[in-house]
């Protein structure tokens, strides 16, 4: 086939509002964790447990980790279509960090639903 | 004054090199551009492109100590020395300050420059009220010199794909004119991760232009008007 440079894709707004949205809530968490740690003063184990037994915890850490992924999604996506130029390359680390992002997800459910 | 310019002739050289100039300015010497074509009367076959010599024709964008500029409206007294010259980055270049722009006025034509409107043309002029020719102002002065498309990383990796700062401004001066029609096609053509969504906000578009004019505020209208649309 002729390597003809196809563009049209008709996608991209989305993944560039989502990560806006996503660092407002990466922002948001981490003043609040920051504020956390400094009014509550964690210092043991059992503190640090006691504050993820709290369902409003695990969930606001699962939002903010699910927004780590879909932002690092999109930013890891955006320097492979810079920089790897072979397109079954690109394709085969797209799929590569999809897989990663999916494991990670999955691993974050485990982790804060075991305390 | 003291130059170092970028040669490169293909049909002898094997590879560019940078020759020193030192010349002598004369009284009436104020821009880059006087200075360079002292050099250009001492070794005529020093090649750079130029025109109206006043910043209207866009002709004569280069890289002037690093940074991409007009050389008719940079002024050499602000200029360090030696003042090193070299053709805009990112374009092949054809002979020493001259690069081949095919590319960046093929990204240019894809836009659309020119207005749609398929009403019948009104008898005088098709009418837009201040605040509509307003918006229009920091849009349309673009001289299409190609300092900012040069000068951003996002085109130099994907300059076929990535439609580059001087273009989206012109995209955006279409879609803010109230006379044009074509509102949503011309953003169905933009909404793609390449040509429009390859601009991650860098800036150099609006630190270098000659004009002072501001691509990456233009982009992210675009992107708003987008969102508009959507939401």
């Amino acid at each position: 086939m002729v390597n003809r440079v196809v563009v049209g894709a008709h996608y991209g707004l989305r993944d560039w509002l989502l990560q806006r949205i996503t660092a407002i809530v990466m922002a948001l968490y981490t003043l609040a964790f920051v504020a956390f740690v400094l009014a509550a003063t964690p210092a043991s184990y059992e503190d640090w447990r006691t504050a993820f037994a709290h369902p409003a915890v695990k969930i606001s850490t699962f939002l903010f980790l699910m927004s780590v992924f879909f932002h690092a999604w999109v930013g890891v996506r955006d320097i492979f279509m810079d920089y790897v130029k072979p397109f079954a390359l690109r394709l085969f680390l797209q799929v590569l960090v999809i897989l990663a992002l999916i494991v990670y997800a999955l691993w974050a459910v485990q982790l804060l639903w075991s305390v | 004054m003291k130059f170092s310019i970028y040669r490169y002739n293909p049909e002898k050289d094997d590879k560019p090199y940078m020759q020193d100039y030192d010349v002598e300015l004369q009284p009436g010497d104020r821009m880059l551009l006087d200075a360079i074509l002292r050099i250009k009367a001492l070794d005529d076959s020093l090649s750079l492109r130029k025109s109206c010599r006043e910043g209207v024709c866009g002709s004569d964008g280069m890289n002037i100590n690093g940074k991409n500029g007009l050389a008719c409206i940079t002024p050499l007294k602000d200029l360090e020395e030696p003042v090193v010259l070299r053709p805009l980055p990112g374009l092949p270049v054809i002979r020493d300050l001259i690069v081949d722009m095919s590319q960046f006025f093929k990204q240019y034509h894809s836009i659309k420059p020119y207005l749609i409107n398929d009403n019948p043309p009104p008898q005088k002029e098709r009418l837009q009220s201040p605040e509509a020719r307003e918006e229009l102002n920091g849009l349309y002065e673009c001289v299409l010199c190609a300092c900012c498309s040069t000068s951003c990383p996002s085109f130099w990796w994907n300059p076929d794909k990535f439609v580059g700062p001087a273009a989206l401004l012109q995209a955006y001066r279409f879609i803010a004119d109230t006379r044009d029609d074509a509102t949503s096609e011309r953003l169905d053509n933009l909404e793609d991760p390449y040509r429009l969504f390859r601009c991650h906000t860098i800036m150099n578009c609006a630190d270098v232009c000659p004009k002072g004019l501001n691509p990456t505020e233009a982009i992210g209208k675009i992107k708003e008007q987008m969102v508009r649309r959507m939401v």
